[in-house]
């Protein structure tokens, strides 16, 4: 009621304040103190074993779905965490007849925790995989996007995206622990340049599951457990 | 004590000097795990194409080998996909091994661990 009151010229200056504020926050980097995320569940919950599910694949690259699923344990193990094994629990999917990861998702919170046991379950949308060519200069992309589910209470723990691209310059970062890693997968990029799509979707995983501000709390198995 | 003197001194320098690198919050990484490979390997499974089972056992022994003389830790499902590859070889004995090894490692997995080996010994009809 009062912003509808207000006049114009008031209505600019609010606009300037909300520019500013994400400008400011970008400029410092990931310790900034960017509005802070609710961890009221993921703290009842604490997790100990996490299951990445496959996942949704909104990309026209057929691979996107493994690419990422090959890549998530790494950042979720390194944060302290239990990652039910990737190839089996595919394969188990596969053998009671799920083959797409939509109806994978599908499969109700009981189910899964009957069969593999987890304490929560890792739902993962692709948006983005692959290289798009131009004319002036070429952009391999992932974007992910992820969602974790507490199996025994149902509850939303944590929820976020991350992207990485190799049009990014190498002085940009996105927060500490994860830009780290990044380096050195930036070199293994160079060193096996035959499917870049894969080492990006290795750092968009990174970023987006493993421990920062606003990130995944680290796990049982971390020494930073209980400290974050 | 003279380590941990030094350790005061330079603690804060070092802070300062690596907050300007990485924008603040970070600490060297030390990972918990021994990765090198693994998730090349993992991709190189789900894309069954460009290699076989045959030829992605020695490379996971070779690895498993690697992390032991580094006194380093095999990562969550390691073992349990080196399972996944001696069942496709048909392999069982080793594969059961190798699942009762990733529960050993890790509690955690017994769940479903006790579900697969609870499986494998229901016999074929």
């Amino acid at each position: 009621m009062a912003i509808g009151a207000s006049s114009p010229g008031k209505a600019v200056a609010r606009c300037g304040r909300l520019l500013a504020i994400p400008v400011f926050v970008a400029a410092l980097g990931a310790c900034a103190t960017a509005p802070p995320y609710d961890y009221t569940a993921f703290k009842q919950n604490r997790p100990v074993s996490m299951l990445v599910l496959p996942p949704l694949n909104e990309t026209p690259e057929v691979i996107a779905t493994y690419g990422v699923l090959s890549q998530v344990t790494l950042p979720l193990a390194e944060a302290g965490y239990y990652v039910v094994p990737v190839s089996l629990m595919d394969e188990t999917f596969r053998q009671n007849g799920l083959n797409n990861p939509a109806e994978i998702h599908d499969v109700s919170a009981q189910k899964l925790r009957e069969i593999f046991g987890a304490d929560a379950a890792v739902y993962i949308k692709v948006t983005q995989y692959g290289t798009s060519y131009a004319i002036v200069a070429s952009d391999t992309r992932v974007t992910v996007q992820a969602r974790i589910v507490d199996l025994r209470t149902g509850q939303l723990l944590w929820r976020g995206s991350a992207t990485a691209s190799s049009s990014e310059s190498r002085s940009s970062s996105q927060g500490g622990l994860a830009e780290l890693l990044v380096r050195a997968i930036v070199a293994q990029i160079i060193e096996t340049a035959s499917d870049a799509s894969f080492n990006y979707a290795g750092i968009a995983s990174q970023r987006l599951l493993l421990p920062r501000t606003n990130g995944v709390l680290h796990g049982p198995r971390s020494p930073n457990y209980q400290k974050d | 004590m003279a380590a941990t003197i030094s350790t005061r001194l330079v603690g804060p320098i070092a802070a300062i000097a690596m907050g300007s690198v990485v924008a603040g919050c970070a600490q060297a990484p030390k990972q918990l795990y021994y990765w090198q490979g693994f998730q090349a390997q993992l991709y190189e499974y789900f894309k069954a194409d460009s290699s076989s089972p045959e030829q992605q056992l020695p490379i996971l022994h070779a690895q498993a080998q690697k992390a032991q003389a580094s006194g380093a830790v095999l990562p969550p499902g390691f073992r349990a996909h080196l399972a996944m590859i001696y069942l496709r070889l048909g392999r069982d004995g080793e594969a059961k091994q190798e699942l009762e090894a990733e529960k050993a490692n890790f509690p955690e997995s017994a769940q479903y661990m006790d579900f697969l080996l609870k499986r494998m010994t229901v016999p074929k009809s």
